[in-house]
């Protein structure tokens, strides 16, 4: 399998450097890497796994409004940044498949390296109950 | 394919007596199939090279990895730029908002040198390089962005079935032990598998490694193990930390060969060698 675009392995670099959880996906959604303050959410560890088809790691965690309302795909912001190639962020609730529900604000931001091609997008999760 | 070695040493050029076993001018490599040739960095040694004698073609072909001073300085002095008859190819990275030739501009204009590079006397065409796969003659050249800072990319040169590597600036990964476990994620690795030379970056010892985290080069250990991973057929370590007299370079070489078992050469680049490949 051919490496990564060099920004992608720089993003799990960084990733790999922080405490909050990180995904990072390629344009076609597939989970290239999570770090392991994500491991949380998706009650699975990148040693176990590897790199996981949307289909898989969609599934993992559901996402619902304040109000309760589940959320589509679309509305996530991750989703948006790989569908519009532009930064999305968004609070809302997650509940995981053991049942713990949690609020999390997300952050993704578009992957462009200097071949100036949308190599993929980063998601960044914060716990809103955690104070640090 | 050979490949010669004109500048080994890393970061600046130095004439220090105790540099003079693996040399003291910084990055160049020529590699060489036939009579066709082209350089690889215009770091002090290309000013070693007889171009009066190897390059009586008009075209001359010279491929930047980046723009750090130590793979650029001999650009400036490097004769055929002075010569009206030559057309001098430049290839070197883009990634920059600025362009190629507008960064070289930077180094080629007064105050750092008298003359802007508008004036240079040979036809001077300037080739951007993205990730790519392009030809020279009977070489065919990847360039692959690689962990380094500021735009920096490594070539694979391929000539039938032989193909060289070369990564002279390389933090393959940024302070960490080891490389990541998977291929796929180590920068790099599709420029360097199963060549058959691989030149690299090994500037520091692995204690002087701890404090240069991120300055964008590898520890002979990273460099052997990158290597390794890659499945590349010979190692040259590349890039020699000019702060290190030769036969401190020489012990550090000895005692990480005596602590490893590669199943490959290893060997520390020696300006003026000449590797056939």
């Amino acid at each position: 399998m051919p490496a990564h675009e060099i920004e992608i392995i720089l993003s799990r670099q960084l990733a790999d450097c922080l405490t909050v959880p990180v995904f990072i996906v390629n344009p076609e959604g597939t989970l290239l890497f999570y770090n392991e303050p994500a491991e949380g959410i998706l009650g699975k560890k990148f040693e176990d796994t590897g790199a996981m088809p949307v289909d898989d790691w969609g599934t993992s965690f559901f996402p619902y409004d304040e109000d309760g309302k589940d959320l589509s795909p679309l509305e996530l912001p991750l989703v948006q940044t790989i569908r519009n190639k532009v930064p999305a962020h968004k609070t809302f609730w997650i509940k995981s498949l053991n049942g713990k529900s949690t609020k999390i604000s997300v952050t993704s931001i578009p992957i462009i390296g200097r071949s100036n091609v949308f190599s993929g997008a980063m998601a960044i999760f914060w716990d809103n109950e955690v104070i640090r | 394919m050979k490949v010669k070695l004109h500048g080994t040493r890393g970061a600046y050029p130095t004439s220090s007596p105790t540099n003079q076993t693996y040399g003291g001018n910084t990055s160049c490599i020529e590699v060489i199939h036939g009579d066709e040739r082209i350089i690889v960095d215009a770091g002090t040694g290309i000013l070693g090279i007889d171009f009066d004698h190897y390059y009586k073609a008009n075209s001359i072909n010279i491929l930047l990895t980046h723009l750090h001073m130590d793979h650029i300085q001999g650009l400036a002095f490097c004769k055929p730029l002075f010569n009206p008859k030559k057309e001098v190819h430049i290839w070197g990275p883009s990634g920059s908002p600025e362009s190629l030739q507008s960064r070289l501009n930077r180094f080629l204009s007064p105050p750092l040198f008298p003359i802007p590079l508008r004036d240079i006397p040979a036809t001077l065409i300037i080739k951007e390089l993205p990730n790519t796969n392009f030809r020279i003659g009977k070489f065919e050249i990847s360039s692959e962005y690689i962990s380094h800072p500021g735009p920096t990319v490594g070539f694979r040169i391929t000539c039938g079935s032989k193909s060289i590597t070369y990564m002279p600036d390389h933090e393959p990964v940024i302070g960490k032990s080891h490389l990541f476990p998977e291929d796929d994620w180590v920068s790099g690795f599709n420029l360097a598998y199963q060549a058959d030379l691989l030149i690299h970056d090994s500037q520091y010892s692995l204690k002087d490694y701890q404090t240069k985290v991120g300055w964008g080069h590898s520890s002979l250990e990273m460099a052997a193990e990158f290597c390794s991973r890659a499945k590349a057929k010979h190692l040259i370590m590349f890039h020699h930390d000019p702060t290190n007299t030769d036969d401190e370079r020489t012990e550090m070489f000895e005692t990480f060969m005596s602590s490893v078992n590669y199943d490959f050469p290893i060997d520390l680049a020696v300006q003026g060698q000449e590797i056939e490949v």
